[in-house]
Formats: structure tokens, C-alpha cells, sequence
């Protein structure tokens, strides 16, 4: 079970390495996205996250609010 | 793994930088004016009045001691009795836009639903300053022309 963290905690992830993702559709991560992101929308998650992700960093993962 | 529950939202809201092709463009909050007068609940309209129309200004936003925004008055209330508490003459739960809504979508907005005007506030309803249809408009279209200018541009080269 991911743990939800804040803003200030992912930027202290990111400072340190951590991979960031978005789950949302190609065309939003096209528009925008956090610095340095991976995109990896939610439907494609399961079968490339093991090739396209380090498992030996941190995972942040995010969409576009908490709705 | 984590999990960012707030997402994106929250990250463009806190101004914080990001990539893509929106990264950079302007925003609600770059646009908004910032020198928006306000008043308090309990003032009386005609001190308010007074400062408003000093200022060059046809509304007003009425906000708390947090800064978080309580209403507007704008010219129709900005006519109540001077006597009248701000409180009693306002709009209360104005319509507001958070900061890091696009420019171009604030204007066809605003214009969708003829809005002379909105606050923008942060996401805890903090007033950022006033977002005027004629100031989104006027840079969606510079923009536009920017952008025809550099296709333009790349086009003869």
C-alpha cells in the first residue's frame, strides 16, 4: 500500500532521487508535468513499471488531485 | 512506493516549476491584479466606497482577517446606502479560479459565461487578486500571435 505523502515531502524525495510518475493519459503528461517525470498512464502500469522503473529508488506516483 | 495524493493540482497551485508544452505559459495568478482593493465585513459601505472609486476601481473583494475571500461588491452593490455594513451589501461565494489555470482556458471561460471578472484565490480560498476578462483576453491573444509569429517564423526557415 502506498504511503500518501505532501508537496514538501515529495520534493525531499526528488532532491534525493526518487522516481516520479504520472498516471494520467499521454495528452496531460504531454501538456504537463512535474520536472522530470516518467510517464506511465494507469492501464500500462502493471506491465511496464518492472522495465521502466529502478526498483532500487524510491516510487513517487501522482495523478491530477486527490478526487 | 508513495503516493502524492494532491497531485498535480497542488504542485502547479504552490507556483512550483514543471515541463511540457503549457510549462511557462501564463496563468491565472501571473495575470490576476494583484493592487485589487478590499474591505472587511464590518466596514461601512461608504468608507469603501470612497477608497474604490479613488482607486480607479469598479469592485471590490471582501475578504476576512486570513485574507480568504468572503464576496465581491461590485457596481451594483458598490451603490448601497452608505450607512450599510459590507457585510449585509455584498455577493457573498463569489466564483473563484485557482492561480495555475492556463490563460487561454480562463479567457474562453470567462467568456463562455460573460464574466467580467473573478478572484483568484490559492486553494485555501486566499485571495491572489482579480482576474479581469479584458486582461485575459488581451494576453490570449498576444499569445496567439506569438505563437502564429514563430510558426510563421519556422515556416521561412
Amino acid at each position: 500500500m502506498p504511503r500518501e505523502i505532501d508537496r514538501v515531502e515529495v520534493q525531499r524525495l526528488m532532491e534525493a532521487g526518487a522516481q516520479v510518475v504520472e498516471v494520467l493519459p499521454p495528452a496531460e503528461f504531454e501538456e504537463e508535468h512535474l520536472p522530470g517525470a516518467i510517464s506511465l498512464p494507469l492501464r500500462r502500469i502493471e506491465s511496464q513499471a518492472r522495465d521502466r522503473l529502478d526498483a532500487t529508488k524510491p516510487v513517487i506516483v501522482y495523478c491530477f488531485d486527490s478526487a | 512506493m508513495y503516493d502524492y495524493a494532491a497531485g498535480k493540482q497542488d504542485w502547479l497551485a504552490a507556483g512550483l516549476p514543471s515541463e511540457g508544452t503549457l510549462a511557462g505559459l501564463p496563468r491565472a495568478g501571473d495575470v490576476a491584479r494583484k493592487d485589487v482593493p478590499t474591505c472587511r465585513l464590518d466596514e461601512r459601505m461608504g468608507e469603501v466606497k470612497e477608497r474604490v472609486r479613488s482607486g480607479g476601481w469598479e469592485v471590490c473583494v471582501v475578504v476576512n482577517q486570513e485574507n480568504v475571500v468572503m464576496g465581491l461588491l461590485r457596481s451594483k452593490e458598490l451603490g448601497s446606502d452608505d450607512d450599510a455594513q459590507v457585510e449585509h451589501a455584498m455577493r457573498p461565494g463569489p466564483s473563484t479560479f485557482r492561480p495555475h489555470v492556463p490563460i487561454h482556458e480562463m479567457a474562453e471561460y470567462m467568456s463562455r459565461h460573460d464574466l467580467p471578472r473573478s478572484p483568484v484565490t490559492t486553494s485555501n480560498g486566499r485571495l491572489v487578486g482579480i482576474l479581469l476578462r479584458d486582461d485575459a483576453e488581451r494576453v490570449t491573444h498576444e499569445l496567439h500571435q506569438a505563437m502564429h509569429e514563430h510558426h510563421e517564423g519556422t515556416s521561412d526557415a
